[in-house]
């Protein structure tokens, strides 16, 4: 492992030492406290962060090491024009690691075809974001003990949620996963994820409008926002935006042992009274995502 | 309608109707100073009707890129007046500079200096996609 552009990068082994690394560090950070002294990670955001670009630079930081970079384009040369591969190359003579976020979709890969360190993508776009699905997976991992035999619910922006699309790509790998797919008709899944991956592949999947009909058989329901300017028009967005909000009446037939994800930002769509049930992982889920960005980070400079 | 043999050249067969003029741009053989001799709509047993290019030297055409367009296209070499070699093509793994992706969200459409590159990821329906935005490819609206 060089670089981590798409969640794909990875294989069902390599994400599996990940995760075990980043459970080590969690149980005992200590230890790693120092692995990084001397080493520099360059974040370079060429679109604003707070969360992302936080849990790398504290992801560092833990590690003993530090942290360069800027935190929007007007503060990079970018502003006069360079272009991608050229910043990355100059760069790459600072920092011995780069985390790059871009609102160009690719722009992370031409950073690693010119960067001379390992390159991680933060973020490019609408594209990919795949220290989100570690996150994710990780998180999952961590409720469920794996993979295998999971039914997961996606619910809400499925057509846009860059998180959603590489989540299900990560686990379209694991043994007799099955996915249900909830979202109004305006926003359901691409078709080339139908096809090239849901239906390639064999993977059992339902796609309904309906949250609260599908509850009882969720053991992880991952939420997404839906969000006003995906509609055509703003009457349907209002008859629809509440049925994707979840709300303690709507997990009455829910497992016990439910796991509730959620990439945050939150807005509205998971009430604030959820925060207080069990189930509600999705904060655990933000500080998950510093220790698989730590166990990243220490892979990628193979400094374990 | 009446075109001589060739002695020494290749003859791209099967192309399918309607395509000939694609491939002559794509393969700049408008550059060559050879005959190259396009036959569109000929009567085709196999394909009912298909398009035909003969171009009457030997010079190094990109498989890659004809199989790209056409994977169907027969390329027979032609030593001496006689058939020396025939080749089936395959699709190729990757596709540089033959298409542009159409994506304005792609980082290709703000730095010109790229090489546009599309990735073949689903041989049997043919669907080529951009490595950097992973838009597929729109590869002949005639197809």
């Amino acid at each position: 492992m060089k670089n981590l552009i798409s969640i794909t990068d990875l294989d069902v082994k390599e994400i599996e030492e990940l995760i075990i690394l980043a459970d080590k560090i969690m149980k005992n950070p200590v230890a790693y406290s120092q692995k990084c002294q001397g080493k520099k990670l360059a974040t370079l955001f060429f679109e604003p962060s707070t969360r992302t670009r936080l849990s790398f630079e504290a992801a560092m930081y833990e590690l003993g090491g530090n942290v360069i970079g800027f935190s929007e384009s007007n503060s990079s040369s970018a502003a006069k024009g360079e272009s991608v591969a050229d910043t990355v190359k100059v760069i790459s003579y600072y920092a011995d690691i780069i985390a790059m976020r871009h609102p160009k979709e690719g722009a992370p890969l031409v950073g690693a075809m010119s960067a001379s360190v390992p390159i991680i993508n933060a973020g490019d776009g609408g594209h990919n974001h795949p220290t989100q699905t570690l996150t994710d997976l990780f998180t999952i991992y961590r409720e469920k003990g794996g993979f295998d035999n999971l039914t997961i619910g996606l619910c809400g922006d499925l057509k846009f949620g860059r998180t959603v699309h590489s989540l299900i790509l990560a686990l379209a790998r694991y043994k007799n996963v099955k996915f249900i797919l909830i979202s109004p008709w305006e926003l359901t899944i691409p078709d080339y994820i139908k096809h090239e991956v849901l239906k390639k592949y064999n993977i059992e999947y339902v796609e309904t409008s309906d949250l609260v009909s599908v509850m009882n058989a969720l053991d992880i329901l991952y939420m997404t926002r839906v969000q006003r300017e995906r509609f055509f028009n703003e009457a349907d967005y209002i008859r629809l935006k509440d049925s994707y909000v979840l709300t303690p009446n709507k997990l009455e037939n829910a497992k016990k042992d439910l796991s509730i994800l959620h990439p945050l930002p939150r807005v509205n769509e998971i009430s604030v009274e959820i925060d207080r049930d069990s189930r509600a992982c999705y904060f655990k889920q933000a500080q998950n995502g510093k220790y698989i960005r730590m166990a990243l980070i220490l892979k990628l400079l193979e400094v374990e | 309608m009446i075109i001589t043999p060739i002695k020494d050249g290749i003859v791209l067969d099967h192309i399918k109707a309607g395509n000939a003029m694609e491939i002559y741009n794509i393969l700049n053989l408008g550059e060559l100073e050879c005959s190259v001799a396009i036959i569109k709509n000929a009567d085709s047993v196999k394909m009912g009707k298909k398009d035909v290019l003969k171009i009457d030297k030997m010079i190094d055409i990109d498989l890659n890129i004809l199989a790209f367009i056409d994977a169907g296209i027969t390329v027979n070499i032609i030593k001496d007046g006689k058939l020396l070699k025939r080749r089936h093509l395959e699709l190729p793994e990757i596709v540089k500079n033959v298409l542009k992706c159409k994506n304005p969200r792609c980082i290709t459409s703000t730095e010109q200096e790229l090489q546009h590159i599309f990735k073949l990821t689903d041989k049997e329906n043919r669907i080529y996609r951009c490595i950097y935005c992973e838009t597929k490819a729109k590869i002949n609206k005639k197809r």
